[in-house]
């Protein structure tokens, strides 16, 4: 029992975290699980952008794109070809990474600054390329994709643990989304405290000497690049079960962009803040709308407006504010603020956690 | 052929509008070293204030110079509030402060002007002219002039006055310009000022071949980012060339590639946005880059 009380603490807010998750869908109805599988799922795809932004230091605005095509690629394989829907999520991963290993070629030789152009066409261009090949897309009208039915097993162990109806469909997903954000997040967290981390982390501080350490600059670029699409692609293929439907317009632009605010909001460089910026990403819209919705002196007009202007507003404002105040993000300032309680408390400054960069505006 | 020159002439319309977007890219990215994400959504927020004068009753004509002057503001403004905080901060930093701007002017918008689409009105009647065997359409020609106008008018100031040697000394080695008296900080609010100028006046000549609503100019910057990357990031000569060619190139691909219309024409401009940045970086007139590596 040794190593329980040994550990540092904050395997213990890791452990806290899991299984406050873990029996989320028992205390939410059906439909909420399904939200939170989504917040999930956010959480996954922002995990790989912050691999690439906040590890590597280039830059994507087009990781909307990169979900696009996994989603793309569940939907052809289950719709076309009838293939089991489990199987296909790390089909549309891998499919996706060598999409990314393919991008990040040419975006060795850029500059953060033509990176950043490139993909921000790329998310553009994406709901056009992808109404073109018609027969596999179906175009406008996109794919209908049926909710999954939870096996038998999982469907009798969850009624016997709540003692209540049998798993939904939506419950299903949502565990589904719960493994693959646990273990993608186990995986990430191993990569960035060990030798290719390091590595990323010297090329994002300092491209030359990272190269003079003898730190393959250009295969651990295009790395990340195939690893960051990867988590994308798992993302993708998972928010398209979720949400059941694949279009074109599913992949806005601002879905890029909504994700890029919630990798700097949740905390680029480190392994807790994807977390934060998932539930960022998908409850600001919602809450900002239903809060508008529920205030009966707003007048109906400027409520209606609110809900398309009112994200865009609040993601914009956010994105200037956290990039001036607090570039590490809320888990930068949740760190921050506990070191200070902590040296407060104990009267002496001890070292806080080696995992942030050490000048935030070294991101 | 008769019908070519046409595609063409109209090409070299829409290669001014882009040209002059991309001007105001180039113009920042001189003083900064950044590429102005937000450059188009500001373009679209001055479009909307001209299009807000004008229904209060003011002629085009004057609307316009007002207008301008409301964004030469506006750009200084923004650049003293939220640019001038991250001067100092890697471009990754800056790059994200510019998406940020550029969410929040077009949010802004629609919470003030509403997403409807406007029909934006023009000075220049939609009737043709005969030039070479090609008809020309009054707008098309007036949108050439203002453009070249434009064009002109910022090439004078940047090389024929001492404030634009004062900005261009100011972007090209602060420091030594700071040593000699050039008050390099309100140097760089000034090129934020023109840039938002000059991509007000291409708001305000897209509005009415587009329509006036707040995702307007989307499409519009990646065919500027296309421009200013084709013609050398740095070079403002070079953003006029590229917008031109940019402006032919996709309309002629719209007009004769088959299965490249409407909004494929956009994947035209990435694809020239990959092919430069793949085969020579630097652009057209762009200086190489040298890279100690």
């Amino acid at each position: 029992m040794r190593f329980l009380t040994r550990a540092p603490r904050r395997y213990w807010v890791v452990a806290l975290v899991v299984i406050v998750f873990a029996g989320l869908p028992t205390q939410v109805t059906s439909f909420q699980s399904l939200e939170w599988a989504e917040v999930l799922i956010f959480a996954i795809v922002i995990m790989g952008l912050n691999l690439l932004v906040g590890y590597s230091g280039q830059i994507s605005l087009g990781h909307g794109a990169l979900m696009a095509a996994g989603a793309y690629t569940t939907a052809i394989l289950v719709h076309r070809y009838h293939i089991g829907y489990l199987a296909t999520v790390p089909i549309a991963g891998v499919l996706t990474g060598l999409l990314g290993f393919l991008i990040g070629i040419p975006a060795l030789r850029l500059s953060a600054l033509y990176l950043a152009l490139a993909t921000f066409a790329l998310a553009v261009i994406t709901p056009s390329l992808i109404k073109r090949p018609e027969n596999l897309t179906q175009g406008v009208q996109g794919i209908l994709l049926p909710p999954p039915d939870p096996p038998d097993w999982a469907s009798s162990l969850f009624a016997t643990v709540t003692g209540g109806p049998a798993m939904t469909s939506d419950q299903w997903l949502y565990y589904l989304c719960f493994a693959a954000a646990i273990i993608l997040f186990w995986v990430a967290w191993n990569i960035v405290r060990r030798r290719p981390g390091r590595a990323l982390i010297a090329i994002r501080d300092g491209e030359v000497a990272a190269a003079a350490s003898g730190v393959n600059v250009a295969g651990y670029k295009t790395l990340a690049f195939g690893l960051s699409a990867f988590y994308a692609g798992i993302a993708g293929s998972l928010y398209g079960l979720a949400t059941g439907f694949v279009s074109p317009d599913t992949f806005p632009l601002s879905l890029s962009f909504g994700l890029l605010v919630g990798a700097v909001i949740g905390g680029l460089g480190s392994i807790a803040g994807p977390l934060f910026g998932g539930i960022f990403t998908f409850w600001l819209p919602i809450m900002s709308s239903q809060f508008v919705q529920t205030q009966s002196w707003i007048p109906d007009q400027v409520a209606s407006v609110f809900r398309n202007a009112g994200p865009s507003v609040t993601y914009g404002a956010l994105l200037i504010l956290i990039m001036i105040f607090a570039p590490n993000g809320l888990a930068g300032l949740i760190l921050s603020g506990y070191a200070r309680l902590r040296s407060r408390l104990r009267g002496v400054g001890e070292r806080t956690t080696g995992q942030l960069p050490p000048d935030p505006q070294t991101v | 052929m008769q019908e070519f020159l046409q595609q063409v002439l109209s090409g070299i319309a829409s290669g001014g509008i882009y040209a002059s977007l991309a001007l105001a890219l180039v113009l920042i990215y001189n003083a900064m070293g950044l590429v102005n994400f937000a450059q188009g959504e500001m373009a679209m927020f001055a479009t909307f204030l001209a299009f807000t004068l004008i229904g209060h009753g003011l002629s085009y004509w004057i609307a316009l110079p007002i207008t301008i002057a409301l964004a030469f503001i506006g750009g200084i403004v923004i650049q003293r509030v939220v640019i001038r905080p991250v001067e100092r901060a890697p471009v990754l930093t800056l790059v994200i402060v510019t998406l940020g701007l550029a969410t929040l002017i077009n949010g802004l918008a629609g919470f003030l002007f509403g997403y409807l689409p406007q029909s934006f009105p023009s000075p220049f009647s939609v009737q043709t002219v005969n030039i070479l065997g090609a008809a020309a359409s009054y707008r098309d020609l007036g949108v050439i002039g203002v453009s070249a106008v434009v064009l002109v008018l910022v090439y004078l100031l940047l090389q024929r006055t001492t404030l634009g040697l004062a900005m261009r000394a100011a972007a090209f080695h602060p420091e030594a310009s700071r040593l000699l008296g050039v008050r390099v900080s309100w140097m760089l609010a000034l090129g934020w000022g023109l840039a938002s100028a000059v991509g007000a006046v291409s708001g305000i000549m897209v509005a009415p071949i587009l329509l006036l609503e707040p995702n307007m100019m989307q499409t519009v910057i990646i065919y500027a980012f296309a421009s200013a990357v084709l013609g050398g990031i740095e070079s403002p000569l070079g953003a006029v060339i590229g917008g031109l060619i940019v402006g032919v190139t996709v309309n002629l691909a719209g007009a004769y590639v088959p299965g490249v219309g409407g909004d494929l024409q956009l994947a035209v401009a990435f694809a020239i946005i990959i092919a430069v940045l793949v085969l020579r970086p630097s652009g057209l007139l762009g200086r190489r880059a040298v890279r100690r590596a």
